[in-house]
């Protein structure tokens, strides 16, 4: 253990967290000014946004050119394996906790504002004077102001998404094991099969989005349900295709010849990562679609 | 912690390709926790200063009754800016700014764990705070609603300029969460060969346990501000009764990211009060154990306490009692804490250095805010003092005389370890006395005119307000101006002044008084030994 103490490596300095730092900056505003473009007002944002997403990915590129490098010389010690890791898994409770933010507004609704516009508890006269005909159901197919939508069933398309989701879990374990145990062609086959899984499941989810505002007019604006619904799966959307793209990054890091059997922090990390975008899809799927 | 055995390596020259780049490329490409440190605490102060000129705004207004000098709306977008800044651009980033420059050097690690990364939260803030301060300028004016946001005033009745607001505060919550990690990551793993959990200083313990705290919230108060936007301008209506959400969900999802956030505001703080009371008592700090623990159980009843900042929201009988016991529940530790502290001074050997002045000060006042918060914990009182000056004279006694003086404290503890200079001890002394009478005339009143029922945030109020007020405003500026004196302590100290030896203080403990002062650029690159 304390051999591990001998040296400590304390990279040298970088011009791309301040880069980053603008990236972000030009992605706040422009995306500030875009969004105030939706309501009528407001200058032309989207240029900024996109400058800004382009010298955020340039960035993340760059970066991680830099540490790749670094690695392969050799100058990380046991110890940096051990910092990235540990970042890496607050990084992912830190995303568990913002899941947790739209869940719990997804329980509160269901649990607390929904039954109360319809009478529970204390609150009959809510009912009987602000909203008389409207009934508290579960899913919300009619607003308290009237607006209608249908429910999105879970046995059709979202029930084939879990299984390909959970799929790919399994195969992304059996590139794992593949990698320890320094089988290329396994790995390979098993790596690509994940990142297809994805963005089948990224297809089909397109596809019931499709499906849900022309045929069901369940849209994002239609009452409690829908904007749950939308920002719940909206966001592990998000967080599926940005795994996606990882997966696929290490699938082409791979094919390069990177990774030992011992050292492959950027596979774990997007495994890890892979297995949480599951989790979390498992838990949509019990509370968004099948309860 | 006793018996350190020094063997920083600091002489050894192996890692020649450390050294800064020259001007102010160092600031912007540096990985060294020293610099970003004080990048941090610099832009703390700056933060400080214009938040600062915002309340001070605030008090000219509330001089006399009527409306003097500012427009309504404006006042309003002063009251959140003010609080919008100090929380976020001033309290927080100065304990990340500490955490920064000591963490490493009280555990014996040569760095943070993530140095890039750090560099990186770092200048994420100045722009997201550049966002936040240019939206006052724009037509419409800055955001209105008061720090907490609460929808609708966030939703229906905010400004176009409010997706600034939004993302200006996504990215200063990223920015919090990267310096949150990289700091347990830090503690957890580069603390030297036998400093052991049970040995680490207090500072590092609070640290730990409020960086967490940032991890499990910040993502909540981001999942906050995303339902805003949405509410807002693509017409979801999470906080909207017509569609089946509920403007008190808001308010639920809001604070179960502001009350922890409270005590990531105030833990850090309890572990610089428990570093500088035993080293002017020149005893070893009474209840170490209980103090980890006391912190431990603090951070964790912050989770289930948030309701009670939404008493009046008309909320079931049953969850306004769970919320009023668990929250007098807290006042277990913090009490534990602030015996502890007295138990250290019991019997010391005491000397009065100005960091031990604000830490007494700290101990009387944050002691003050903590019975007025117990005051606010009971319900069917609650009802009575909400939003009223009460609440505001109650969070400015644990937030300026508790987090804010705990911050000086420890800037005057650690100054003459970062600079290798002592600072002018008479400027400091008139800069507490100063500061601790008039932030008693500033807040003291307040309790008063609370009680007697003005409520806050209105730029106008009753005739029978008036005398208060004007005495409230002149401590204001006071207090505004004294601030200006801690400026000048500190350029005049970074400047130059009595040399300081490596151990500033005779009673000090710990790893931060083995190195020289200042502090060597880098410190502990070959880990001492610690027994």
């Amino acid at each position: 253990m304390n051999q591990n103490y001998e040296k400590y490596y304390v990279p040298a300095e970088s011009p791309w967290p301040i880069v980053g730092a603008i990236a972000m900056f030009l992605i706040a505003v422009g995306a500030g000014l875009t969004v105030m473009q939706v309501s009528g007002e407001g200058s032309s944002g989207q240029y900024v946004l996109y400058l800004g997403i382009a010298i955020l990915v340039y960035m993340v590129f760059s970066w991680f050119r830099n540490v790749i490098e670094e690695s392969h010389k050799g100058l990380y010690s046991a110890q940096m394996d051990r910092s990235f890791k540990q970042g890496m898994g607050w990084f992912i409770f830190s995303e568990v906790m913002f899941f947790m933010a739209f869940f719990g507004a997804l329980f509160y609704a269901r649990m607390i504002s929904v039954p109360w516009l319809g009478g529970a508890g204390n609150n009959a006269m809510t009912n009987e004077v602000l909203w008389p005909t409207f009934e508290a159901v579960w899913p919300l197919l009619t607003t308290p102001a009237g607006e209608t939508t249908q429910a999105m069933g879970w046995q059709g398309l979202p029930l084939i998404n879990t299984l390909i989701l959970l799929t790919s879990s399994v195969t992304i374990h059996f590139a794992h094991v593949a990698i320890e145990n320094n089988k290329r062609g396994a790995l390979k086959v098993f790596l690509s099969l994940t990142v297809l899984l994805g963005v089948i499941f990224l297809g089909l989810q397109v596809y019931e989005y499709m499906h849900a505002y022309q045929d069901l007019g369940l849209t994002l604006d239609a009452g409690v349900y829908g904007n749950t619904f939308f920002l719940l799966t909206g966001f592990h959307g998000m967080h599926v295709t940005l795994g996606t793209i990882i997966l696929f990054v290490v699938l082409l890091r791979i094919f390069k010849g990177h990774f030992t059997s011992e050292k492959h922090f950027a596979f774990q990390a997007a495994a890890w990562y892979w297995h949480f975008v599951d989790v979390v899809w498992l838990c949509l799927f019990v509370f968004v679609y099948v309860l | 912690m006793s018996n350190v055995i020094n063997e920083q390596a600091t002489g050894h020259a192996h890692h020649d390709h450390h050294h800064p780049a020259k001007g102010f490329k160092r600031w912007l490409y540096t990985t060294n926790h020293k610099d970003i440190g004080s990048l941090y605490l610099i832009f703390s102060l700056t933060m400080f200063l214009i938040g600062g000129a915002m309340a001070m705004v605030i008090r000219a207004e509330l001089f006399q009754p009527g409306l003097q000098l500012v427009d309504p709306h404006f006042f309003n977008q002063m009251t959140t800016v003010h609080g919008l800044i100090m929380v976020f651009g001033a309290v927080m980033p100065a304990f990340t700014g500490l955490a920064n420059w000591m963490v490493p050097m009280m555990i014996g690690a040569p760095d943070m764990a993530l140095p890039r990364m750090n560099n990186w939260s770092f200048w994420i803030l100045p722009f997201a705070f550049l966002i936040l301060l240019a939206s006052l300028l724009m037509p419409g004016g800055g955001p209105a609603f008061g720090w907490t946001f609460y929808a609708p005033l966030s939703t229906t009745y905010s400004n176009d300029n409010t997706a600034l607001f939004v993302f200006a505060v996504h990215i200063m919550g990223i920015s919090s969460i990267m310096g949150a990690i990289n700091v347990i990551v830090t503690i957890v793993n580069l603390r030297a060969p036998g400093m052991t959990w049970m040995k680490l200083p207090l500072f590092v313990w609070t640290w730990l346990i409020t960086a967490f705290l940032l991890i499990a919230v910040m993502p909540v108060l981001a999942g906050a501000v995303t339902m805003v936007l949405t509410d807002k301008y693509f017409a979801t209506s999470f906080f909207d009764a017509a569609g089946g959400g509920d403007p008190v969900m808001f308010q639920h999802i809001f604070w179960f990211f502001g009350h922890p956030e409270v005590y990531i505001m105030i833990l850090p703080a309890f572990g610089i009060i428990s570093t500088i009371v035993p080293t002017f008592s020149r005893k070893k700090l009474f209840g170490y154990a209980s103090m980890v623990y006391a912190t431990s159980s603090i951070a964790l009843l912050s989770f289930i306490v948030w309701a009670h900042h939404m008493f009046t929201t008309g909320m079931p009988v049953a969850g306004e009692l769970f919320f009023m016991y668990a929250t007098m529940l807290i006042s277990v530790p913090t009490g534990v804490k602030v015996f502890n502290w007295v138990a250290t001074m019991w019997r010391g050997s005491i000397s009065f250095e100005i960091p031990m002045m604000f830490a007494i000060a700290f101990i009387v006042l944050f002691t003050l805010g903590g019975f007025s918060g117990l005051m606010l914990a009971i319900t069917p009182a609650d009802f009575q003092y909400h939003d009223t000056y009460f609440v505001v004279a109650h969070f400015h006694y644990v937030l300026v005389t508790g987090a804010v003086f705990s911050i000086m404290a420890g800037a005057y503890y650690w100054l003459p370890k970062w600079t290798g200079n002592m600072y002018n001890e008479t400027l400091a002394k008139w800069h507490f006395w100063l500061s601790l009478i008039s932030v008693n005339v500033l807040f003291f009143p307040m309790h008063f005119v609370g009680l007697a029922g003005m409520p806050r945030r209105i730029p106008d109020y009753a005739l029978q307000f008036a005398d208060f007020n004007a005495i409230i405003s002149i401590g204001g500026f006071a207090f505004g101006l004294s601030q200006l004196l801690f400026v000048l302590v500190v350029f005049k100290c970074a400047r130059g002044g009595e040399k300081a030896p490596a151990k500033v203080w005779d009673g000090a403990e710990g790893l931060e008084w083995e190195v020289d002062s200042p502090a060597p650029y880098h410190t502990f690159e070959t880990p001492p030994e610690i027994k």
